[in-house]
């Protein structure tokens, strides 16, 4: 079943926001498409009427309830931060609004 | 392109609109949706932020229960089926304003799904219901907040930073999609989105301000000629007041018409809509399709509601806003006309618990109309929102019935309530706000002004009773606003022309 | 290296023994840690185990232990016992870089559950050790700052994502270590380097603070030289943690006892599944060969042993490497330069997504990139049911066939990776190759079950050392340890000395 192009890989790193060099997408593509080779053999497992597993644990409805605990002091926040303003963290131009599609909302 | 009602009607001659709608709840929790950070609005930026709503590596979700609780009960009022098991999922994409660039939402197995809001619009003999109906409620994470800076006036264009608060971050978020309605145009849209917030007020989960972003929408417009399938819609982002929801979908309508009138297609996207002109403009095109690359949630265990608490939640849902409007309808003899005035404002649980604490229907109307309706436009508030709560308005009200404020003085003590001096009695006491009502302290008050006015005295003993006016004005000045001005008049009468003048009521 | 008699002691010891003679009072938790950093001076140049040292926070912290101590203070039974932690578990005030570029010099502001709990029981954090970036390798040379060298070989790999771990302790730099397994990450370090590790039940202990690799496989664990001292460290880190929503709330498995219990040597009764589809093709001789002899020996302690098959194991490999590249490429989304670690190419021109690729292409190395391309594809649209849906319903599988297993024995063996040690660079241009060194040890944590390696000898053709894994089902985590406990005991009894003890002086 695969076979991954190059474009497919270079598609895939701007998903994934990984500015790929040509070169890294000349070496990335063939070794996708063995990994992916070897990997399809999941496709080999007759499983249509298995239910899939996400977790590891058959728990349900761990809740915490509503109540408020400390904070981070602001300082704490912002000190790991590339860079910071006024107790905000300072961030490139945001150049596309568009990504918002299926946001919650901008402020 | 000009937007006028006629073209508006014009259009709807020729085509069926359907619209759909998306709106976005903030539940009032006391904590965020995964972790004990507080929700409070406007605090300082970055001050209600933990590892966990920062999205540090290492950090994990713990869902909240009252979340969880709230969403059932907005899925219950919907009339939805509340599932018996499903999971959260992440929604990949990548944003600043997002901390773990996916959002944990629910994706194929939302909380509650398939309910309707029964909504009602027009009035007198043109009312009807429309029956919008629900595909789905599902709960997720806000998102952070950005200030776009070096720009015009904070907008993303042209700017050459950004700064970002997570305050907001991790704020439960409830969306509610509705199925496509059919033959909706703008007016069923705005009375959808106020039968919600009325709906989502009455159940007590949020504050529902639109203008602070708990309440928020977005809608699908599309039109079709009759008979033929759906046409190709677009979807209006962010609506943050019911006005701009109704002035969207009109112009949407208007700008659709006028392309497939002209024989162009629309173009599915995403617009946004601007208050100051009243339009929408296109978002950037996308290169390519989103593609979320949603998968379950590994860090949230799934969810199985158990059945005896749904319908635990169900027994103790409130009376729905339609039921208590019809009530104090019947009960108070509102007029459809005085109902939907009501509705407009979106006061009418406020009205309702106002007479609930004992005020007569009409003076509780009335306030509620007028002078609160005011001073929330003054203020830039809903009415509901404004500090003063409905037993505080009855109370008002009885002491004006009971001759113990005019309704000058009662407009006052609400003023003292709304700018924070405490309930009616305390403003009352604090504020000196009592009716004089002692007539020797009146009658004395009479007499000087009298003395103190000879000439406007002689033109009311001449009959020119509206010079009566500076009197009742001098007397009214004197006793600082607490006398009765009715009586006031009636005493300068007794005094001034004593052959005219009635039985004086014994105060 | 620290002097002669009984600070080589300290260094050599167990921790149990080490634990032992700080509560006596012989040493004390100061000189105990000092002797270690003094150890770690000495050797690390050669084996570069560590990543960060944390020498004056360390010795405060052994002082605090000798206070609460001279105050009368009853304290756990690892108090003032030094131990080396994996750099992808959050430490405050500790960098904490994952072996990634992107997070070089961040430094969390909290402590993950499990760093809090081994500060409450008072033992003492010497530093980070190195690691495959993210946890994705098996032989430590993915790390951004230099791969760990085998203390057994340096030339040779000492297995991954927690090289570091197990190469700290194999060559005394620490007697404790704190490992990750996603997929083998403590196990196979383990086997390689003579030491023993085990990967506890998913959920059993805490992974609030452990940056994520893939949600739903990963679980920290302990590192030790003998059975009983990494059951002492599984008791301090496990138990219920009500900011891990996947964490089980129910009291820990009684795994000290059953070390103990073990160490006695008498496995009567017990029985035990050695799986089919764990051997043949592609294992080493000198492995299978030990495997073989221990397995025998589990026998002559009176264990019943028989074959069991779990037939659907063979596409385990295959499974685990969709489901993890896709959880993978969404828990290391948050790696965007924006509000933590490295951020390239801000001129105030670039835009933020700009920003976001360029740092991303910078701060990771070459696997990372794999993986998250490999994820991001098997979960997109049109591909996530035959790639990730489909992975998702072998996992089913294979814990049906474990269920299955269970219902025949009691716990199931396998050699715990098909080769000893390979040597640096051998398979680094190979991914599929590497990928097979975790053949044996994926099939526990697609299960959730728990799993622990022992050293059983070394391979006659390279002496190097094997391990052999024991599994078991959920929450029966102590049965992992009896069986281990049993065959170190009788090991070291015939040999006359810890394996450990045959590894190359340094």
């Amino acid at each position: 079943m695969p076979s991954i192009t190059r474009a497919e890989v270079a598609h895939l790193a701007r998903l994934a926001r990984i500015a790929l060099t040509d070169a890294e997408l000349d070496h990335l593509a063939p070794q996708l498409d063995v990994i992916l080779s070897a990997v399809a053999r999941v496709g080999e497992v007759a499983a249509a009427d298995i239910p899939p597993t996400s977790h590891a644990l058959p728990l349900t409805n761990v809740l915490r309830d509503d109540v408020v605990r400390p904070s981070l002091a602001v300082a704490d926040a912002l000190a790991g931060a590339p860079a910071a303003e006024g107790g905000r963290f300072r961030v490139p131009r945001i150049l596309d609004p568009e990504i918002l599609d299926g946001a919650p909302a901008d402020g | 392109m000009t937007s006028t009602v006629e073209s508006y009607n014009e259009v709807l001659i020729h085509f069926q609109p359907v619209i759909g709608l998306e709106t976005h709840v903030e539940l009032g929790t006391a904590s965020k949706l995964f972790c004990g950070c507080p929700t409070q609005f406007g605090a300082e930026s970055n001050t209600q932020v933990c590892p966990t709503c920062l999205g540090l590596p290492g950090s994990l979700p713990v869902l909240n229960r009252a979340a969880i609780e709230y969403s059932m009960r907005i899925g219950l009022a919907l009339h939805c089926d509340i599932a018996t098991w499903c999971r959260f999922a992440r929604k990949n994409y990548f944003y600043p304003d997002m901390p773990k660039n996916y959002q944990i939402s629910q994706y194929d197995e939302p909380l509650c799904t398939d309910g309707y809001l029964d909504v009602e619009v027009g009035s007198g003999d043109e009312a009807r219901t429309v029956r919008v109906g629900v595909e789905r409620v599902h709960l997720e994470e806000d998102t952070g907040k950005s200030l776009h800076v070096g720009g015009a006036t904070g907008r993303i264009g042209g700017a050459t930073h950004s700064l970002v608060d997570y305050n907001r971050a991790g704020i439960p978020l409830v969306e509610i999609v509705t199925k496509p309605v059919e033959g909706a145009g703008a007016e069923v849209a705005k009375a959808y989105v106020t039968e919600l917030r009325d709906l989502l007020r009455g159940l007590g989960v949020s504050d529902v301000r639109m203008e602070q972003g708990s309440l928020r929408c977005d809608v699908n417009v599309s039109l079709r000629r009759p008979g033929e399938p759906y046409g190709t819609r677009t979807e209006t982002k962010n609506l943050n007041s019911l006005r701009s929801v109704e002035r969207s979908v009109r112009f949407e309508v208007e700008r659709q018409g006028a392309m497939l009138t002209a024989g162009n297609r629309i173009v599915q996207e995403t617009r946004h809509f601007d208050e100051s002109t009243g339009s929408t403009t296109p978002g950037r095109s996308k290169e390519e399709a989103q593609d979320y690359r949603y998968f379950p949630e590994p860090d949230l265990v799934p969810l199985a509601p158990p059945r005896e608490q749904v319908e635990a939640i169900r027994a103790a849902l409130p009376e729905p806003p339609s039921v208590l409007r019809r009530r104090l309808a019947e009960t108070h003899g509102f007029s459809s006309l005085e109902m939907s005035q009501l509705a407009g404002a979106g006061v009418v649980d406020l009205v309702a618990a106002t007479v609930a604490a004992g005020a007569p229907a009409g003076e509780a109307r009335g306030w509620w109309l007028s002078y609160l309706a005011q001073q929330a436009n003054a203020r830039g508030v809903d009415a509901a929102d404004l500090p003063v709560t409905p037993e505080q308005v009855a109370r008002v009200i009885a002491m004006v019935a009971d001759g113990s404020l005019t309704n000058s003085l009662a407009r006052q003590v609400i003023d003292g309530v709304l700018d924070g001096e405490g309930g009616p009695d305390q403003v009352v006491a604090a504020r000196g706000l009592a009716v004089v009502s002692d007539d020797a302290a009146l009658g004395a008050a009479v007499r000087d002004a009298i003395a103190a006015q000879p000439d406007a005295a002689e033109k009311v003993r001449g009959g020119k009773m509206a010079a009566v006016g500076a009197l009742v004005g001098a007397v009214m000045k004197t006793t600082r606003g607490q006398a009765d001005a009715a009586k006031v008049r009636e005493l300068l009468l007794a005094e001034l022309r004593p052959h005219e003048a009635g039985p004086t009521d014994p105060v | 290296m620290a002097e002669p008699g009984l600070a080589a002691d300290v260094i050599t010891g167990t921790a149990a023994e080490l634990a032992g003679v700080i509560a006596s009072g012989e040493v004390s938790a100061v000189e105990v840690t000092q002797s270690h950093l003094d150890r770690i001076a000495a050797v690390d140049g050669d084996v570069h185990a560590f990543l960060h040292v944390a020498g004056e926070a360390a010795l405060a912290a052994a002082r605090r232990v000798d206070e609460r101590r001279a105050a009368g203070e009853a304290l756990g039974p690892l108090a003032g016992v030094p131990i080396a932690v994996k750099d992808v578990i959050a430490t405050a005030g500790l960098p904490t870089t994952c072996g990634s570029r992107i997070l070089q010099g961040w430094v969390p502001p909290y402590d993950a559950t499990l760093v809090r709990r081994l500060t409450a029981a008072g033992l003492i954090v010497l530093g980070k050790t190195n690691m495959d970036e993210f946890a994705m390798g098996s032989s430590t040379e993915h790390s951004a700052y230099g791969p760990t060298h085998n203390p057994w070989d340096l030339d040779r790999i000492p297995g991954g994502s927690g090289g570091g771990s197990a190469a700290a302790i194999a060559s005394y730099q620490a007697p404790l270590a704190i490992g990750t397994d996603t997929g083998g990450s403590i196990r196979q370090p383990a086997a390689v380097t003579g030491t023993v590790g085990a990967k506890p039940t998913y959920g059993g202990v805490s992974r609030y603070g452990l940056v994520a690799l893939a949600s739903s496989l990963d679980q920290a664990g302990p590192c030790a030289r003998t059975v009983e001292d990494a059951a002492l460290l599984h008791e301090v880190l496990g138990g219920h943690d009500p900011l891990d929503s996947t964490s089980i709330d129910a009291p820990v498995p009684p795994v000290l006892d059953a070390a103990r219990r073990g160490a006695a040597g008498d496995l009567t009764g017990l029985r035990v599944g050695v799986v089919r589809e764990l051997s043949g093709e592609g294992y080493q001789p000198g492995v299978q060969q030990r495997f073989g002899e221990a397995v025998e020996l589990l026998t002559e302690l009176g264990a019943k042993v028989t074959e069991v098959s779990c037939p659907h194991f063979s596409y385990g490999l295959a499974a685990y490497y969709l489901i993890l590249p896709s959880e993978c490429s969404s828990n290391l989304a948050r790696f965007d330069a924006m509000r933590f670690g490295l951020r390239v190419g801000d001129d105030d021109l670039n835009g933020a997504e700009e920003v976001m690729a360029r740092t991303r292409e910078a701060g990771f190395g070459d696997e990372v990139k794999r993986r998250i391309i490999l994820g991001t594809y098997a979960l997109s649209a049109g591909y996530y049911d035959a790639y990730y849906g489909q992975a998702q319903k072998v996992r089913t599988l294979i814990a049906r066939d474990f269920t299955v297993a269970y219902g025949q024995v009691d716990v199931l063996v396998s050699p715990t990776t098909p080769t000893t040690a390979f040597r640096l660079g051998e398979r680094l241009e190979d991914p599929m190759a590497m990928y097979l060194t975790d053949l044996c040890t994926i099939p526990a944590n697609l299960d959730g079950g728990p799993a622990l390696s022992v050293p059983v000898g070394l391979a006659p053709e390279d002496g190097l050392p094997v391990g052999l894994q024991v599994m078991a089902p959920s929450m029966a985590d102590d049965r992992c340890y009896l069986v281990g406990a049993a065959l170190e005991a009788a090991l070291d009894d015939r040999r006359g000395h810890p394996l450990l003890a045959e590894a190359p002086k340094r």
